[in-house]
């Protein structure tokens, strides 16, 4: 069992990093009272986007890879194309006042509809004979872990294992949990997303804050698509496998009652429910393993149940989620 | 107070909304440091858009602002606080998940962390000079309407407000809460602030005020000191012709019997006791009011009878002309409204229930009707002329019977809404807060209606807010406290002071809880 366990932790870990950056993202964005359902879009946006920095950039240089650059490049490039899509949202559903949910599942479609057209070029490009395009190069840079955690036995390998961008995840969450309770700009931020016009009459930028928390989050969301790509599937991107992960970090909000700090180990949970179907023998029956997939949604819909029963008000969604505001309505 | 030094003057003020509604028309108007200013004028006569302006949430198409001599723009809520203008508005700006402490602090960024326990100590303070009774740390969604307020009013002296601005700030409160805001708005006074209040309520406006500024269809009209004018003088200003200001109450003829309530008790969705072993009897050619401060279980008592809400125990029973006694508790709405059961109730959001806003007026009217008609089709003829007549019959201030409800303005909303129920010709007519929020010209066209309804023999139930009214209106008065009956009186020979009395205390006596 221990063994298991330890075997088992870490793969959970490297599932869960993705949804992480994807729920802080998310919770961010939602905190601004902005219900962005284009978030599994934007994840898969944000991957696509580091495989073309990273692509072009191996393909330039061949084996005289400067390890900053290689990390830099795609970096930018994520967090360049995830800042457009956040954009994109903010500009229809703050500025023109576009219906959210409308505009967000739009964005999803877009979102994967681009990744899947630059992944299809790139391949061609490549003229690779599996529909696949490999950057390993690139992701050993991204996968440098701490030296000699090996060494620590399980401890190490449990908890000093991971690439930094595992790191750099609970860092954000962190950071993001202390933010958004503690400071002002956290009080700000939240009144926006309670109540715009309360916020307004307080002498907020409404606008201004669901702007920046709705590119900020998407940023960070985008991230989790480039650590699915570089840090997960080492380097393989093919089309469509990135999977339900942008709606397992949807659920992921409503699971963590919009606390980033939860998403830290809520993530690892989501992770390893999400993998669990490969370690519970289900013999030749696939339908069994396809129905072990669904537990992460089962958990959700209990925390809703849980949350809902309770009825706590600190507990339920920002108040105005999901609608637009304009000062001058009557 | 010698010399009168004006902190804020407006000048030639115009807002318009889209091409056709002039909101403000050429305002010019002062306030006075340490005065408390009462502005009055009937519903859309465009008082709260001219103090919008005041607080940054309109602009003003034509004219200008000066505060304390000097020429402003006010573009957003922000200028207002840098200028001391501070705005409680009549629908609180408050969020309910966070505390007293975090909604007075919020929009501040004079530092990056956040300070609660100094924002507290801060708040004490200024509760201690003004004799306000805060807790910083209680949560929004914990206080009642009355500690909403207080919070407010905190909020916008926290700022540094000089100017403060309260839209319709008695609405909600009860006797004893008014009289307790009436007292903190007159520490205010003597500490040098100017206050600003906008309120329906004739008999405050004499209490509070020292000079009264009268607003017409958006126009300025004059000026009046409180002390040299009169209630009568006052309306007639507002409403540009002489309006008579006493409530008719014919005797009830041949009253007999319409509703019998016994014993009735009901529970909300959270197990809580709202209606607590209630027995009445509502007579035909009588309004009976329902008095008691909000939440006392008026609203979960007139839906019991009309149907819409479970009952735990007890009954209702309808009386017809011969007497025969029918139970109500079972019966579906539908059945109980065919039985000329009519329920009209105007919510604080006035639109919540009975009218759908993004519909126009027949649209309105056929949700009663909808289910009339032989063909498949709906019959929109009928409707259409009830639309007709009722705009007609109640003077509905509409460009045409087309118009979304939404559009227009409170007052005539409430006289769609009612004049609809009315049509219906019902035996019982249930209304709860029918005046909620109108201005003195349009209520009198409600108590009228009502009277009307009396006369023809209609069992009527009253729900409402103002004493005054209820106590010239009613002719019995059931008052409620926490869902229990705390008494029944007549009309007649109650006063003021012991309804307000039983409202907080069942029975009215202070002996003991």
């Amino acid at each position: 069992m221990f063994n298991f366990l330890v075997q088992f932790i870490p793969r959970a870990v490297v599932q869960g990093v993705p949804l992480m950056y994807g729920c802080v993202g998310e919770t961010i964005t939602e905190k601004s009272g902005n219900l962005n359902l284009g978030t599994p879009g934007i994840m898969y946006v944000g991957g696509i986007c580091g495989v073309i920095g990273a692509f072009f950039y191996e393909n330039a240089v061949g084996n005289n890879m400067n390890p900053f650059l290689g990390v830099f490049i795609p970096l930018m490039c994520t967090l360049i194309g995830s800042l457009l899509m956040g954009l994109i949202y903010s500009f229809l559903t703050v500025t023109l006042r576009a219906n959210q949910n409308v505009t967000g599942l739009a964005l999803t479609t877009f979102g994967i509809g681009i990744g899947n057209f630059f992944g299809g070029s790139l391949i061609k490009i490549s003229g690779a004979d599996v529909p696949s395009i490999v950057l390993s190069r690139t992701s050993k840079l991204f996968s440098a872990t701490i030296p000699g955690a090996s060494k620590l036995g399980a401890i190490g390998e449990v908890l000093f294992s991971y690439s930094t961008m595992v790191y750099v995840a609970i860092l954000f969450a962190i950071l993001a949990a202390l933010i958004i309770s503690k400071t002002r700009v956290g009080l700000n931020l939240r009144s926006v997303g309670e109540s715009p016009a309360t916020a307004d009459a307080a002498g907020i930028n409404v606008e201004k804050y669901k702007y920046f928390a709705t590119c900020i989050g998407a940023m960070v969301s985008g991230l989790g698509g480039l650590f699915y790509v570089m840090g997960y599937a080492s380097g393989i991107w093919s089309n469509d496998a990135f999977g339900d992960r942008g709606w397992l970090a949807l659920a992921l909000v409503i699971f963590t009652i919009w606390r980033p700090g939860h998403s830290i180990w809520a993530s690892i949970i989501f992770g390893g429910l999400f993998i669990l179907h490969n370690y519970i023998p289900t013999g030749v029956n696939l339908a069994n393993k396809e129905l072990y997939k669904i537990i992460p949604y089962l958990a959700t819909i209990i925390i809703l149940i849980i949350t809902s029963v309770r009825n706590k008000r600190e507990n339920q969604p920002p108040e105005s989620l999901g609608l637009s505001y304009f000062r001058e309505d009557r | 107070m010698n010399e009168k030094i004006p902190v804020l003057q407006l000048r030639h003020i115009t807002k318009r909304f889209g091409d056709k509604v002039i909101a403000n028309d050429d305002v010019s108007m002062d306030a006075y440091k340490g005065e408390i200013l009462a502005l009055l004028g009937e519903n859309g006569s465009g008082k709260t858009t001219l103090m919008n302006m005041l607080s940054g949430i309109y602009f003003p198409d034509e004219g200008e602002i000066f505060v304390n001599g000097k020429a402003v723009s006010i573009n957003d809520p922000r200028d207002a606080f840098d200028l001391g203008i501070g705005m409680i508005h009549q629908h609180f700006k408050l969020i309910d998940v966070m505390s007293a402490a975090e909604n007075i602090t919020l929009g501040l960024s004079k530092e990056g962390k956040l300070n609660l326990k100094q924002t507290a100590q801060k708040i004490n303070e200024i509760c201690e000079k003004y004799g306000f009774e805060v807790d910083p740390n209680q949560k929004i969604y914990n206080m009642s309407v009355s500690q909403k307020q207080t919070v407010e009013i905190v909020k916008v002296l926290y700022r540094g407000a000089d100017i403060l601005i309260l839209d319709e700030p008695t609405a909600v409160l009860t006797p004893q809460e008014t009289d307790k805001l009436f007292k903190v708005l007159r520490n205010m006074k003597e500490d040098g602030k100017t206050i600003i209040i906008i309120t329906h309520k004739m008999h405050e406006v004499l209490d509070i005020s020292d000079r009264v500024a009268i607003l017409r269809k958006g126009k300025y009209i004059c000026d009046y000191e409180t002390k040299q004018t009169s209630a009568q003088i006052l309306t007639d200003a507002m409403v540009g012709h002489t309006v008579s200001l006493n409530i008719e109450r014919p005797e009830p003829v041949n009253p007999k019997i319409r509703i019998s309530v016994q014993n009735l008790t009901i529970r909300d969705k959270d197990g809580i006791v709202k209606i607590d072993d209630v027995s009445f009897d509502a007579y035909s050619g009588e309004v009976l009011g329902i008095a008691g401060i909000a939440g006392s279980g008026q609203k979960e008592l007139l839906e019991a009878i009309a149907g819409l809400q479970p009952v735990e125990k007890g009954t209702i029973e309808y009386v017809d002309e011969d007497g025969f006694r029918e139970n109500l508790l079972g019966k579906d709405p539908m059945e109980i409204a065919n039985m000329g059961v009519s329920l009209s109730f105007v919510p604080e959001d006035r639109l919540g229930m009975g009218l759908v806003g993004n519909m126009d007026l027949t649209d309105n009217m056929m949700l009663r009707s909808f289910r009339k008609g032989k063909s498949i089709f709906a019959d929109r003829k009928t409707p259409h002329d009830l639309a007709e007549h009722v705009v007609e019959e109640l003077d509905v201030n509409t460009p045409n019977v087309a118009t979304p409800v939404r559009k227009l303005s409170g007052g005539n909303v409430q006289k769609i809404l009612v004049g609809r129920e009315i049509a219906n010709a019902p035996k019982v007519l249930l209304t709860a807060y029918a005046v909620r929020g109108l201005d003195i010209n349009s209520s009198y066209t409600i108590y009228d209606l009502i009277n009307k309804q009396k006369k023809s023999g209609v069992a009527v139930v009253y729900v409402g807010e103002d004493l005054d009214v209820l106590l010239e209106l009613c002719d019995k008065i059931l008052v409620l406290c926490g869902g229990k009956v705390s008494g029944l009186i007549y009309g007649k020979d109650a006063d003021k002071a012991t309804v307000g009395l039983m409202m907080t205390k069942v029975g009215g006596g202070d002996a003991d809880e």
